[in-house]
């Protein structure tokens, strides 16, 4: 999909904050979240896979929560703060824990469904930051793969829950009584 | 010596990119790009009449709407070929009946979904807008759905096909109806498989793009195999065939649906983009690809068996129907390889298959993973199976008295397989690869976990399938190979990847090869620019054919890197290795000037023409020796560059196997079916990347499990399908895919310089073999029908206690 630039269909001012930096977009109001990512803002990390809210692959988390952007008009979140898979990354750009856990553990393999997956497990282990395997598969049971199995995928969860322990302890004790 | 990359779990270089929403797939390109949008027939079976645009062309933002009117104006103005049917891909003798599609449909419709007319808009809201607004006149014609209703030809797909049949295709060694009649038992059996689809994450996409100035079109599309879309697209739009670039990006999944071309939206859009001077593009919605692109898998099949008192087969008589859907672009390629795969492991004794392939009102059908190999293996595996309960002999044992043994390698079936080449197993040790699934799986401890659960009032089965899977088929595949001046080697293969990590494992073959550190290593893949002559991602093939490519182009560069730096450093090329991507005397160390050059070096070397535009250049100088008057600066037969391109081309496929060993639970009340283990033994020859092969095996028996219990395309008489979405044609999550335990068996293949096999569609193939093996142990009364659903179970249950 692009964006209309002889359409002149009504627009609305939406403010986001994306992945930190601060938006304001102008989006008729049908635009949905996932179009407006992709397409207003260029993020197109963010990916398709059904439109129907069955697959995952357009997950982001809003305010901390997963939702799938397929789902809803960008209209509806203004105000909120929006992390998507290029907001996932480590402070120097580089892959952050569940992303380099993913690759450690060849969690993907054509990538498309990974970016749902990558938002999605950030999200849950800031409240479950050690899933035992069992949790860590019911935790990913919404979203589908159609490449791996899902076998590595779990194993990615457990790798990411170590791999991101020590920056949860550094974070807290830079923030001493931060509560999340 | 650096360690060897082969055989090493080397983690993917495409992930970094991939994992951090950096992947380029087809629509994340081209955000300026019109957008296309179509309408579609609502109907299975129906003639067009009026088609009015009236009311969208006042929707604003839209900019063309083209019926089959203007593919015909098209090709008698421009001298295009666009009004013509698509082309029948893989013609056989015995497709005698042949239908393919209109890019836009010509008068009729033959499923729900074809494309009728194409709308381009501003951007994809408008078009969808536009699209609603068209009022296309059907007149709706009876239906023709299911193999039943095909095969009984009351009504017809196409007016001029009788009998709905495109095909018939017999291959045989011998009578073997008379060798079934002669033998001292024998069974009849009706096994059948239903529809599924590869249902790849990311549907199909097209964006393309003309440039007027250079009067040439730039194409991206989502495809297993870019150069043959290259070809139908010049052909298509009568282009000169050096004026059109197909390039494959980031792919989200192929699993075979995208080895297909062209697609109709793959030369509507390059024709559209071309006819407007703009960027257009057209990513397909889930929808569409339930209803526009390919199925596979439907089949039912009668079988004659016969054997002796130990249950060895004396012969084999197969007959069975093929639905192919509304036509029939890719030919015949699934069915013959049902009817050759079917075979398996086993010596078939004398053996006849004859298949019909029909018309439906339905999606096409083209090959999904596997290909046609999951309904064989079904089908010899329940024979098998059949044979064991009638004879009262342990199913492993059963199989075994039939397999081929190693030491009858290779094996000629003496029949035809897919490539039109003879059916000769190179390689295999089956007897090897069953006794380590026996192992894995604990086949001979099973009564007692059986009698336990008993105890706590389960029911628990096991059950086991073997398969040998044609890989690597030809024709070819090629390589190109280039030392840049500053080291980094950058690699090209024609073929397309979809999530299998050939830019790592064709990397690490290049590394190993060359001497050079694995991250020196570029590779880019589906690329025409690059790359002109290829085949495709498709029947397991890219380890072996661009693998073994790869391998050839870099001893070949590796040759003349030696030659150029034997000269430089003044010793003779025997003397000289590679290591770290320095060309060195045997056993010096690696610094010094004289004793060994970088590989970046040798590059600019091999060029007379030396600017000193880099390092590497300036670097060059010292080793430059004073030229030859009498020399041409390239002598005859050599050439500028340290560069090379070799094609592999084998004079026939290679031969995987596997075995796979399920247990399952079925609910007594519910008749849920729960797989408890999956056990998976595999022989694709030497491995590359065991973690890449690994992934290979998980996916597959993911889809493997998605066939056996949960997918299939739910069409009504009328030909609606009706489960076209996630919601409802339902996909394994991970809480319905067992962890998959693997053990491999390594029998090389002698055919290719590397010794692989090919691994990308063995896991799939034996599922539903397995599968039924187990429910049938767990029941004990024959599956014979798959998928199978907890209803069905529950019917079949019902059946049986009455
Ligand atoms: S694209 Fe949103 S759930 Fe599938
Ligand atoms: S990696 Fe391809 S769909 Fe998940």
């Amino acid at each position: 999909m692009n964006t209309g630039s002889t359409n002149t269909e009504q627009t609305v001012a939406v403010s986001v904050t994306v992945n930190g930096t601060p938006y304001v977009v102008d989006v008729p109001p049908r635009r949905l979240l996932s179009d407006a990512l992709r397409h207003d803002l260029g993020l197109t990390g963010t990916h398709v896979g059904c439109e129907h809210g069955v697959c995952g692959a357009c997950t982001v988390l809003v305010d901390g929560a997963p939702i799938r952007s397929c789902l809803v008009f960008a209209v509806s979140l203004d105000g909120t703060q929006i992390t998507t898979v290029e907001g996932c990354c480590a402070d120097d750009g580089e892959m952050g824990p569940v992303q380099q856990a993913f690759q450690d553990c060849h969690a993907l393999q054509c990538g498309f469904c990974t970016p749902g997956f990558i938002t999605l497990i950030t999200g849950y282990l800031e409240d479950n930051p050690a899933p035992t395997p069992a949790e860590a598969s019911e935790a990913i049971a919404g979203n589908l793969c159609r490449c791996t199995g899902y076998q590595n995928i779990v194993a990615a969860v457990q790798r990411a829950a170590e791999l991101r322990r020590p920056v949860v302890e550094e974070r807290a004790s830079r923030s001493p009584g931060e509560d999340r | 010596m650096s360690t060897r990359l082969f055989g090493q779990r080397v983690p993917r270089s495409e992930d970094p990119r991939l994992v951090t929403g950096n992947g380029r797939y087809l629509d994340d390109l081209g955000h300026d790009a019109l957008a296309a949008a179509f309408v579609r027939s609502p109907h299975a079976h129906a003639r067009i009449g009026d088609v009015d645009v009236s009311d969208a062309v006042d929707v604003e933002g839209l900019v063309a709407v083209y019926t089959y009117e203007d593919l015909v104006s098209d090709q008698a103005e421009h001298g295009s070929r666009m009004a013509e049917a698509l082309p029948l891909l893989i013609p056989h003798p015995t497709l005698t009946h042949g239908r393919t599609p209109y890019p836009l449909a010509n008068g009729e419709v033959n499923h729900v979904g074809e494309a009728v007319v194409m709308v381009v808009a501003v951007d994809r809201y408008v078009a969808e807008d536009a699209a609603g607004r068209i009022h296309v006149d059907f007149e709706p014609l009876p239906a023709v759905v299911g193999i039943e209703r095909a095969r009984d030809g009351g009504r017809l797909v196409h007016e001029d096909v009788p009998g709905n049949v495109a095909a018939v295709m017999v291959q045989q060694t011998g009578d073997a109806d008379a060798a079934v009649d002669a033998a001292p038992h024998s069974l009849e059996l009706e096994l059948e498989i239903e529809r599924s689809a590869s249902m790849p994450m990311e549907g199909k996409g097209v964006l393309a793009r003309w440039d007027a100035d250079d009067q040439s079109l730039l194409v991206h599309t989502s495809t297993q195999t870019s150069t043959s879309v290259r070809q139908a697209v010049a052909a298509k739009l009568a282009l000169p065939v050096d004026r059109v670039e197909v390039v494959t990006p980031d792919v989200g999944g192929g699993f075979g649906v995208k080895i297909m071309h062209p697609w109709p939206e793959e030369v509507l859009v390059p024709w559209a983009a071309r006819r407007l001077g703009r960027a257009v593009k057209w990513t397909e919605d889930r929808r569409e690809h339930f209803v526009s692109s390919a199925h596979e898998r439907g089949q039912l099949h009668r079988v004659r068996v016969g054997y002796d008192d130990e249950g060895r087969l004396l012969g084999l008589s197969v007959r069975f129907w093929h639905d192919h859907g509304a036509y029939i672009p890719y030919g015949l390629i699934v069915p013959i390889i049902t009817s050759t795969q079917l075979l398996g492991p086993y010596k078939p004794g004398v053996y006849r298959v004859e298949f019909t392939s029909l018309y439906t009102n339905t999606v096409i059908v083209t090959p999904y993973r596997g290909a046609g190999r999951p309904q064989g293996c079904f089908v010899m595996e329940r024979v098998m199976d059949a044979i064991a309960a009638e004879r009262g002999i342990d199913r492993t044992v059963v199989r075994e008295r039939n397999f081929i043994r190693p030491e009858e390698m290779p094996y000629d079936h003496h029949l035809v397989f897919q490539d039109g080449r003879a059916l000769r197993y190179d390689s295999g040790d089956f007897p090897a690869s069953l006794e380590k699934l026996r192992k894995l799986v604990g086949w001979d401890d099973f009564a007692a976990f059986r009698e336990q659960a008993r105890a706590e009032g389960r029911l628990v089965g096991i059950g086991l399938a073997c398969y040998v899977e044609g890989t690597g088929v030809g024709p070819y595949e090629g390589g190109h190979v280039r030392v840049e001046s500053d080291g980094t080697v950058v690699v090209s293969t024609g073929l397309t990847s979809q999530g299998q990590g050939h830019q790592t494992m064709l990397a690490q073959i290049v590394a190993d090869e060359l001497g050079v550190p694995f991250d020196r290593v570029r590779v880019t893949t589906g690329d025409t620019r690059r790359f002109k002559y290829a085949v495709g991602t498709f029947a397991s093939r890219t380890a072996v054919m661009s693998g073994s490519a790869v391998a050839m182009t870099a001893r070949r560069v590796r040759e003349k890197a030696m030659r150029i730096a034997a000269d430089a450093l003044e010793a003779s090329p025997e003397d000289l290795e590679i290591v770290d991507g320095q060309v060195r005397v045997k056993g010096t160390s690696p610094s010094g000037a004289n004793v060994s050059i970088d590989l970046g070096t040798v590059a600019v070397l091999s060029n007379p023409l030396r600017y000193a535009f880099d390092d590497a250049a300036r670097r060059a100088t010292q080793f430059a020796s004073p030229a030859d008057p009498a020399r041409a600066p390239i002598s005859p037969g050599d050439a500028p560059g340290l560069e090379g391109t070799e094609y592999y081309s084998p004079t026939q496929s290679t031969f995987a196997n596997g075995m796979h060993a399920v247990v399952v639970e079925t609910d007594p009340d519910t008749c849920e079916i729960k797989i408890l283990r999956y056990c998976v033994v595999h022989d694709c020859g030497t491995i590359v990347n065991p973690m890449i092969l690994e992934g290979q095996i998980h996916g597959g028996v993911a889809q493997g499990v998605g066939g056996a219990l949960y997918e299939r395309m739910e069409y009504a008489d009328d030909g609606q399908l009706l489960n076209a979405s996630f919601m409802d044609f339902l996909m394994p999550y991970s809480t319905e895919v067992p962890t998959v335990e693997i053990d491999h068996l390594e029998t090389p293949s002698p055919l290719n310089p590397l010794g692989v096999k090919g691994a990308g569609e063995a896991g799939v193939i034996p599922g539903s073999a397995a599968i039924a093996s187990a429910i049938e142990d767990a029941e004990g009364f024959p599956i014979r029908r798959m998928p199978i659903s907890p209803s069905e179970l529950f019917h079949l249950r019902q059946e049986h206690q009455s």
